[in-house]
């Protein structure tokens, strides 16, 4: 019998660490600091420029608002609770529209993958329904549906959920054969090959798809807003360029943004604590 | 003695668009039960798929399966004879230990009884692993990738084992050891098993009998017994005796030749 071989690594050999190493490790420290630092620096440049500007009269606050305007504004949607309102109903309709883009994109690529053939008869149609402009359907869903929380839903839903389901199921056929022969070779079926190889060996794409739904949930819920909604941050948009109350679109914009960034940190931390375990 | 396996006239093609690929031509042979047998055949005449059929995962065209003396309805796996394959690489899955890489085929049968457990635990001791356990397949070497392999294969207590190169992607030195530590492994439990490998040496040093396939379709060119006068030597002393050489210089003027020997 072999001994254990050299090429394992030896753990206790990498606990000192050399003089290079500790070099290397602070240069690193020091690049990732002065990223950090230039972020900042532009942001507050940016900020900074928009807001001399408005007050020197170089642009015209009406058309421009300006960071201080938009904090007062912000500061007033706080008083009078309407932030809450608005973004906490925007923030539900992108998680159910985001939670349910997820269940049914996962379940129909499943689907597609383990009956053989009903992939190759829905191709053209999902491949059409994917590239169809899903603005286009926001008439129909609102003649179907009426105006509310259930349409700016399934407009979320819509414009995320094709692409979803056509990426992962890519993705799922891609998986190694050999790996799926070895679960024949051991006495497992198609249901096995799916649940044992398959899905946990999709984890880092479903991750990588979940943070693209996000961002498409986000989009499809906004344009809802626009055309069917009496509440949320996109109706405030639209409201706010109507009424030509700058403030109040670019505020909700930056709200926007916030929520955005939220999910996007949220799913990158999944992606990390799985990448941690593996 | 009664054949483990016998396969009588079978041949098999792959078929697509462009037409149809022979891959085995008329292919009769006998697996005898304890025997080591090697197939050895030039790259890409069908030994895997010879392979394939053996195990029940492709169906054949033609020809008849009896196992153990009793003939297999067509396209029903042999279920008398419970087969392990082992494929060329280890195909370990990272996101599992290498315990629940090595109980795979267990949960796979619904057969995880505490029984079995304890039986997969004495094999990762009996085969340095136990250590290991819990460890993920990148944090070991390739040699001990390939013992936690072949446990998994060994978990399900198959009767015939299928190497289908198994040790092809392992560096040299590596694969010299770990094919006589697996071969001693199935010779020590009494099991039978089928070689499949392009390496002469290789079936030389494991086999007790070597079949050699023609290329494409494969069909069988010459069947040799490997004996050695001083019985069953370690693979490293195996190739230092005269009739290592023999065998060997016998082999590949059969492989490379055009005449059949059989």
């Amino acid at each position: 019998m072999t001994n254990p071989s050299p090429d394992y690594p030896d753990k206790k050999s990498t606990s000192a660490v050399s003089d290079s190493q500790r070099l290397f490790l602070k240069a690193h420290r020091r690049h990732h600091h002065l990223v950090a630092l230039a972020r900042g620096c532009l942001i507050v440049l940016f900020l900074g420029v928009w807001e001399a500007a408005a007050r020197c009269g170089l642009i015209d606050v009406f058309f421009f608002s300006s960071p201080g305007g938009i904090v007062t504004c912000l500061g007033r949607m706080i008083a009078d609770r309407s932030f809450f309102a608005h973004t906490g109903i925007t923030l539900l309709e992108v998680i159910a529209s985001f939670a349910l883009v997820t269940l049914l994109g996962l379940s129909a690529a499943s689907i597609l993958w383990y009956i053989r053939g009903l992939s190759e008869v829905l191709e053209p149609y999902l491949v059409v329904l994917n590239a169809l402009p899903k603005s286009a359907l926001a008439p129909l869903l609102i003649v179907w549906l009426g105006t509310g929380t259930n349409t700016i839903i399934v407009a979320g839903i819509s414009v995320a959920v094709f692409g979803s389901v056509i990426s992962l199921h890519t993705g799922f056929c891609q998986a190694d054969p050999e790996m799926l022969k070895l679960i024949y070779t051991l006495g497992g079926s198609r249901r096995d090959a799916f649940f044992k190889v398959i899905l946990p060996s999709s984890i880092p794409l479903i991750l990588s798809n979940m943070k693209v739904n996000i961002g498409l949930a986000l989009v499809g819920v906004i344009i809802g807003e626009f055309l069917a909604a009496r509440r949320g941050l996109g109706y405030l948009i639209i409201y706010g360029s109507q009424v030509f109350q700058l403030n109040m679109v670019i505020t909700s914009i930056i709200i926007l943004c916030a929520i955005a960034m939220a999910f996007y940190q949220l799913i990158q931390r999944l992606e990390h604590r799985y990448r941690k375990k593996n | 003695m009664q054949p483990l396996l016998s396969l009588q006239d079978i041949s098999y093609a792959y078929h697509n668009l462009k037409g149809e690929t022979p891959a085995l031509s008329h292919i009769s042979m006998d697996i005898f039960p304890g025997e080591f047998l090697a197939i050895v055949g030039p790259s890409g005449c069908g030994k895997s798929t010879l392979l394939s059929v053996i195990a029940g995962l492709l169906a054949p065209e033609s020809g008849s399966i009896y196992c153990r003396g009793e003939l297999l309805p067509p396209q029903t796996p042999c279920r008398s004879v419970k087969i392990g394959y082992m494929l060329q690489r280890d195909h370990l899955f990272e996101w599992r230990s290498i315990y629940r890489n090595v109980i795979l085929g267990l949960e796979l049968n619904h057969t995880l009884t505490r029984e079995n457990t304890a039986y997969v635990l004495q094999l990762l001791k009996d085969y340095d692993l136990y250590a290991f356990k819990d460890k993920k397949p990148s944090e070991l070497s390739g040699g001990m990738r390939q013992r936690a392999a072949l446990i998994r294969t060994m978990a399900v207590r198959p009767d015939l084992f299928l190497l289908d190169e198994p040790f092809s992607a392992l560096d040299f030195q590596t694969r010299l050891n770990v094919s006589a530590d697996i071969a001693n492994i199935i010779r020590s439990t009494d099991k039978t098993a089928v070689l499949i490998t392009h390496d002469l040496s290789e079936a030389i040093t494991l086999a007790d009998r070597v079949l050699v396939l023609s290329k494409r379709p494969a069909g069988i060119k010459c069947e040799m017994p490997i004996r050695f006068p001083v019985g069953r030597l370690d693979p490293l002393e195996i190739r230092n005796t005269s009739e290592y050489q023999r065998y060997f210089n016998h082999l590949w003027e059969v492989l490379t030749g055009d005449e059949s020997i059989t």
